[in-house]
């Protein structure tokens, strides 16, 4: 608990005991600290419901979720909050959905039925859209601070929205740079069977073809391995210059390490899921030079960026992991949208989470018609030393959008 | 070829792994008849421990070797205990009852192991730092490390000395007497709870050293990585012919080279139908067809004389 926030509760409350049961209506917009005079008319209660794993090989993604989201509801409670003329209170409901589909439909339900007003969340893309059906129905609003699997906001839901650009953004863009960047020419995809590495993987391929790459090996492993010597042999075999992987962390590390092991030249590139501080630490020296591509700009060049990691770091005593600060705006565009409509009532204030025109800690954030991130940047990242490095950023809308955006359709038909 | 062979030493590497693991079951199954569902998780436990040890000393300067040696050691002390420990709270009360007792316990054993060191570790993959650089050999065209080299020779080593061990040591007879028939034994002036907990002991030990071996190998431990290796181990051990140690070892090279082999070809023989990842539909394809042909496994003596 943070002392500055305990002692503006408790000015609050004395000034409301002194002002006795306050009758003034609006009080003035969210002051600069919570100690300014707060003449409470009411106290509304809004739920905003967390969603990640936050056990299992993935957890340390899924807390640093749930951290961004109780950062922003604890910086919005201690400016004070206001909806159509009434003081509210945000609280935190956060569920661990245990990157497990199953028990992400669980969860799902449990929000819905504690009546939390939005969700943010899932992580995983084979979280986030089999869960979506249940908040589409309950008409509750989901936005994904990490979901990257196109088919989550392919489903016709008014409920669905992601801050983060998706893979059909995502994967021609490795494809776009390892071919105009790194000259690659036999390229070996490897993925992890899950929603979001299979579809990562699936959308690299196609964009791969089309810029004329031969894909000499496609391997497919899970999501529990750690032991992929038998794959990397046969990939050795095929002579790639480039291996791509679509999947986390857990896996990549160890694979890195016994590409080396087995004597394997090729560089390696990934998506999202393996850019993490965990990855050099699995990985160790065999980290060297893995290239990563991730939905955003870099932490540090985004334009709230700094100023969150410090108070990222202050509060929770961790670093920024990987999504911090797409659930901390996420929890920002919702009560952004409450206090347009007037309303904390899902109904009333969906239609304006799409009109969202929000500057967040990200960047800016518009939604298009499905719920995607407009114009979401991809940065592709390089490990030197023992941190990673931005190496380029792109913009989807100059790049990979357009002209790619027929093959990984293809794919996706492909793939079911 | 050269590719071929790599799979091969890549399998007899996973093999060796699942070798030492497998001694655990194996021995235990021969001795109690009893199949310890929490050798797995003692496993695990072995390994976060040496992790732990290796990550506090890894800044200290002291020689790798000796941080190894250190960190197997400490690992080593902690199965042993936990191991002896479970045989005396969780088994021995139930010898005499219902086999399906001391199965059920075994199982609770495994989640309490399991769940205690999620609580100890927590639950995120926790890397080992990298102690030993790998240095590499090329034989035929396909390479390895020094470490694999040192694993498959150690379960080697461990499994030679097992056997001589149980052939001719003293207690090595009474556990083998003890296996036969352990109320004859018991008259005979053997002391079958001292047998056992050594059995346990000797188990864990070796599963204390498969465990730091593993995150030696892959860098990383994590508090459910018991659960999958020792199915694996397990396994492994009903395939080398459960009961019998040598099977085991024969078990879990041949387990470790088929999955190798199964995930290096298994895309090209069925043209891309089913990926590496369903490797392990040939390696339990493999079990079946040798238990149906040979239903006590590879080395497995025909039982029957138990009751």
């Amino acid at each position: 608990m943070n002392r500055r926030h305990i002692l503006g509760i408790a000015s609050a409350l004395v000034l409301a005991v002194m002002y006795g049961c306050g009758k003034e209506a609006p009080p003035p917009p969210p002051a600069p600290k919570a100690e300014a005079p707060k003449p409470v008319p009411e106290i509304g209660m809004v739920k905003i419901g967390s969603a990640s794993p936050l056990t299992g090989p993935q957890a340390h993604i899924g807390i640093d979720i749930k951290n961004g989201v109780q950062l922003a509801i604890d910086d919005l409670n201690a400016a004070g909050v206001e909806i159509g003329g009434k003081k509210v209170k945000l609280e935190l409901l956060a569920e661990d959905d245990e990157a497990n589909p199953t028990k992400a439909t669980t969860v799902a339900q449990k929000l819905v039925d504690a009546k939390v007003a939005a969700v943010v969340g899932h992580f995983n893309s084979g979280a986030s859209i089999p869960a979506s059906k249940i908040y589409s129905d309950a008409g509750i609003p989901q936005i994904s601070p990490g979901s990257t699997n196109p088919k989550y906001t392919q489903q016709g839901f008014k409920t669905t929205f992601r801050v983060v650009a998706n893979d059909d953004q995502q994967g021609p863009t490795i494809a776009r740079f390892a071919v105009e960047k790194l000259k690659a020419k036999n390229v070996a995809v490897i993925d992890d069977s899950t929603a979001y590495g299979q579809g990562l993987a699936d959308t690299f391929e196609a964009a791969a073809k089309a810029l004329g790459v031969k894909i000499v090996a496609r391997e497919h492993t899970t999501d529990k391995d750690t032991d992929f010597t038998a794959i990397l042999t046969k990939i050795k075999g095929k002579k790639p210059d480039l291996i791509m992987f679509g999947g986390i962390d857990p896996q990549a590390g160890p694979m890195v390490k016994q590409m080396v092991q087995l004597g394997i030249k090729a560089k390696y590139i990934g998506g999202d899921g393996i850019q993490t501080p965990n990855l050099i630490k699995l990985a160790g020296e065999a980290a060297e030079g893995v290239m990563a591509s991730i939905p955003g700009l870099p932490k540090n060049q985004m334009p709230g960026g700094k100023e969150f990691m410090k108070k990222f770091k202050a509060k929770f005593n961790a670093e920024v992991a990987l999504f911090a600060p797409m659930g901390y705006d996420a929890v920002f565009v919702v009560v952004e949208a409450m206090k347009r409509a007037g309303s904390a009532d899902p109904a009333k204030f969906l239609p304006e989470i799409g009109k969202t025109n929000y500057q967040g800690v990200i960047g800016p954030i518009a939604f298009d018609e499905k719920g995607d991130l407009k114009n979401g940047p991809i940065t592709i990242y390089v490990v030197k030393g023992d941190k990673w490095d931005p190496l380029e950023t792109v913009t989807p809308d100059a790049a990979a959008a357009n002209e790619t955006k027929a093959e990984p359709a293809k794919g996706d038909a492909a793939k079911k | 070829m050269d590719i071929f062979l790599q799979q091969i030493i890549n399998g007899l590497v996973l093999g060796s792994i699942y070798a030492l693991v497998a001694l655990g079951y194996t021995m235990v199954y021969g001795i109690l008849g009893l199949i310890n569902f929490a050798h797995g998780d003692i496993v695990m436990v072995g390994a976060l421990v040496g992790l732990t040890v290796t990550q506090a000393l890894a800044s200290s300067g002291l020689p790798p070797p000796l941080i190894l040696l250190l960190a197997a050691g400490a690992a080593i002390l902690v199965c042993v205990s936990i191991g002896v420990a479970i045989e005396r709270i969780a088994y021995r009360p139930l010898r005499r009852a219902p086999r399906l007792a001391p199965l059920i316990t075994a199982i609770g054993i495994s989640i309490l192991l399991q769940y205690t060191a999620a609580l100890v570790w927590g639950k995120q993959y926790i890397s080992m730092p990298e102690l030993i650089k790998p240095d590499h050999f090329v034989v035929g065209g396909a390479q390895f490390t020094e470490l694999q080299a040192f694993i498959f020779l150690l379960a080697c080593a461990v499994m030679a000395g097992l056997l001589w061990f149980i052939k001719s040591s003293r207690i090595g007879r009474a556990m083998r007497a003890t296996e036969q028939n352990p109320d004859v034994a018991g008259l005979m002036g053997v002391d079958i709870n001292r047998t056992i907990s050594f059995t346990f002991l000797l188990g864990s030990a070796i599963g204390a050293i498969a465990g730091v071996m593993v995150v030696l190998y892959y860098g990383l431990g994590h508090y459910f990585m018991g659960s999958m290796l020792g199915m694996k181990a397990f396994t492994a051990a009903v395939l080398g012919g459960i009961g019998n140690v040598a099977g085991a070892m024969l078990g879990g090279l041949l387990l470790g080279i088929i999955e190798s082999l199964a995930s290096g070809y298994i895309g090209d023989l069925t043209g891309g139908v089913l990926g590496s990842n369903y490797r392990d539909i040939f390696a339990f394809l493999v079990l079946i067809l040798v238990l149906v042909l040979r239903p006590s496994g590879l080395m497995g003596q025909q039982s029957g004389e138990r009751a």
